[in-house]
């Protein structure tokens, strides 16, 4: 017998278990609008540069007539490949196959190209269409959630670890993207939750839609368990390679520094921010208006508005931004944006990316709802990353940063590295209107018009507290700049911060307040 | 600005902000301080029994009714000595959370 047909009988073997779970199933997920687990991680990858590994593996289940039963590839697809000629290990569960539910042989695929992610030192991405745990197999598809889960938190901070959601992820699936770094959504296609509707229904008797209870929107905007959000998948794969290019392979590199750009001409600065504290604008224009080539990766658009995190480039290398938005609640912080701007944070330090935070805030959130559900815990976790942050850390105070809020946003008694303030800063314990209604209570209360005398010490407040000066006295910001200056400043920071040498007292791990 | 109209009002520390709100803003739930008289459903459920009437006077700790959710029976008991004012509810209703059951008042 000659080599070649060997050769011929592998690709004959290859092609039938290449299709997956046949044509009509094939049928049934391209009308459902989505691309299937081959053609996603074909579209995401660079030409030509996937290798698949585990091609021939096949399930050993016996019960529930599962014996005989082919499942090609066990119902999910794992290889390397690139990405910007960069490598990837990647995984794609194949939903036409027993529906991609997971099974132990499927569980080990995963975990077999995971294990590979962290010791290869880079990224992970995962794609998940799956019907949930093969009940068919029972305790031993739970037993392989576990050990994806564990790797999951293995390899937080080592290697970036990107989820898609591109189908169902429900039941206790949902927790390995809950684990990982970044989670993209696309619209009509990803659904997440942990109880779906029937279950919802029949025990609580409410009555919601799978869209409605966790579509693609609903993470996006209400829950905070995704970071990126799409129309569709190819536009969620852009998405993803947008963010590959920010980031670092693992956490002993810097992300790959690209060509410096200017950012565009035409919006100054200065024309953006109006000087009277209390009216809005778009913080993101400020940010444009400073990174290479005007350009900004936000992440987690809508979930939150009230403070912005996402990538830009200084000089080409990659910066985190984290800016309160005074254009959504007057940019205070609460629950949520604590909780989005902290893990943000937290992932620039593990990934040696310097952090330019941009304030504007009159403080937290007030309400009786904040309060009961635990703003104090939740809010204490962005003091905890800015703390915790041993990377490049630069401030710059646009207008308000008034108690808590000033001391939450990376101030120098967090350790930040360079605070700069443009002249239209105040500092101080709260705004000139409550403080005025505090310190000069018994005087306004006696004058004969005690509205006219209220307006007088709120002037005169302002007058003396509402400046970046008294904290400029004390040393506590480095140097009051021109809001024109900015870029400038910042650029030369992150010179100076380039072997910036900090570190924590030795330990395990801190206690974050999560 | 042509948007300027859009904006609301947020009041912190007595300086009012223009800014936007936030669908979860607009949408949370204002607080109300419980009413001592009133007996709320704190979970949503079938009422499967009720062992009170209009005008009965109930001692602390007794059983007012019996509401199944979860696959539990849950037991509502008076909160103090009292006398039942107004039943809203009656045997089999399925009612949400925080749904007006009864009405009482101490004695």
């Amino acid at each position: 017998m000659s080599l070649r047909s060997n050769v011929l009988d592998l690709r004959k073997r290859k092609k039938e278990v290449q299709k997956g779970g046949g044509d009509k199933a094939i049928e049934k997920q391209v009308k459902m609008g989505k691309l299937t687990a081959r053609e996603r991680i074909l579209a995401l990858l660079d030409k030509n540069s996937f290798h698949e590994y585990d091609l021939f593996v096949e399930h050993a289940a016996k019960d529930f007539g599962m014996e005989g039963k082919t499942l090609h590839g066990d119902g999910v697809i794992i290889g390397t490949g690139t990405i910007y000629n960069k490598p990837v290990c990647i995984f794609a569960q194949d939903f036409t196959v027993a529906g991609g539910s997971l099974g132990l042989m499927h569980a080990r695929k995963i975990t077999k190209i995971m294990d590979h992610a962290l010791k290869m030192r880079v990224p992970l991405i995962g794609i998940n269409d799956s019907g949930g745990a093969r009940i068919q197999e029972g305790v031993n598809s739970l037993a392989g959630y576990g050990e994806i889960f564990f790797r999951n938190t293995l390899a937080s901070g080592v290697i970036p670890q990107i989820s898609v959601i591109l189908g169902p992820c429900a039941g206790g699936a949902v927790y390995s993207p809950a684990l990982t770094d970044f989670v993209f959504v696309v619209e009509n296609i990803s659904k997440m939750f942990i109880t779906g509707p029937s279950v919802v229904k029949s025990v609580l008797g409410e009555e919601v839609s799978m869209e409605e209870l966790g579509g693609a929107r609903v993470h996006a905007e209400i829950t905070g368990n995704a970071h990126f959000y799409a129309q569709t998948e190819l536009d969620c794969f852009e998405q993803i390679k947008t963010l590959i290019s920010y980031i670092p392979r693992n956490n002993s590199r810097k992300a790959l520094a690209h060509k410096p750009k200017a950012p565009l001409k035409g919006t100054k600065v200065e024309d953006i921010v109006p000087a009277d504290p209390r009216i809005p604008y778009d913080m993101r224009e400020v940010i444009k208006s400073i990174t290479d080539g005007s350009e900004f990766l936000e992440v987690m658009e809508d979930f939150a508005p009230n403070i912005i995190i996402g990538f830009g480039r200084m000089n080409g290398e990659t910066v985190g931004f984290v800016a309160n938005q005074p254009m959504v609640l007057a940019g205070v912080l609460d629950i949520d944006s604590s909780d989005k701007a902290a893990r943000f944070i937290r992932y620039c330090d593990s990934f040696n990316i310097p952090i330019v935070t941009m304030e504007d805030l009159p403080g937290y959130l007030p309400g009786v709802d904040q309060e009961h559900a635990g703003v104090i815990r939740h809010g204490a976790k962005i003091l905890y990353a800015y703390s915790e942050a041993t990377v490049p850390k630069i401030t710059v105070i646009v207008r308000k940063a008034y108690g808590g809020g000033y001391i939450a946003m990376n101030s120098r008694h967090l350790r930040a590295d360079f605070v700069f303030a443009w002249p239209t800063a105040e500092i101080a314990v709260m705004g000139p209107e409550g403080a005025a209604n505090i310190v000069f209570r018994k005087e306004i209360a006696e004058a004969e018009n005690p509205e006219e005398m209220r307006q007088q010490k709120i002037e005169e407040y302002k007058q003396k507290f509402a400046n970046p000066y008294v904290a400029a006295a004390q040393g506590y910001i480095d140097e009051v700049i021109e809001p024109s200056e900015t870029r400038a400043r910042i650029l030369h920071a992150l010179q100076v911060s380039e072997n910036k040498s900090a570190s924590m007292p030795a330990k395990k791990h801190g206690i974050p307040p999560f | 600005m042509a948007e300027e109209k859009e904006f609301k009002n947020l009041v912190v520390q007595g300086a009012v902000y223009k800014t936007t709100f936030t669908k979860k803003f607009e949408n949370r739930v204002n607080y109300v301080s419980p009413n001592p008289n009133e007996i709320y459903s704190f979970i949503p459920g079938t009422i499967i029994d009720l062992f009170v009437k209009t005008k009965q006077k109930v001692k602390e700790g007794e059983t007012l009714l019996l509401l199944e959710a979860m696959k539990m029976e849950n037991q509502v008991r008076m909160p103090f000595n009292g006398e039942i004012v107004k039943i809203h509810i009656k045997k089999g209703d399925v009612i949400p959370k925080r749904h007006l059951m009864l009405e009482i008042r101490p004695i």
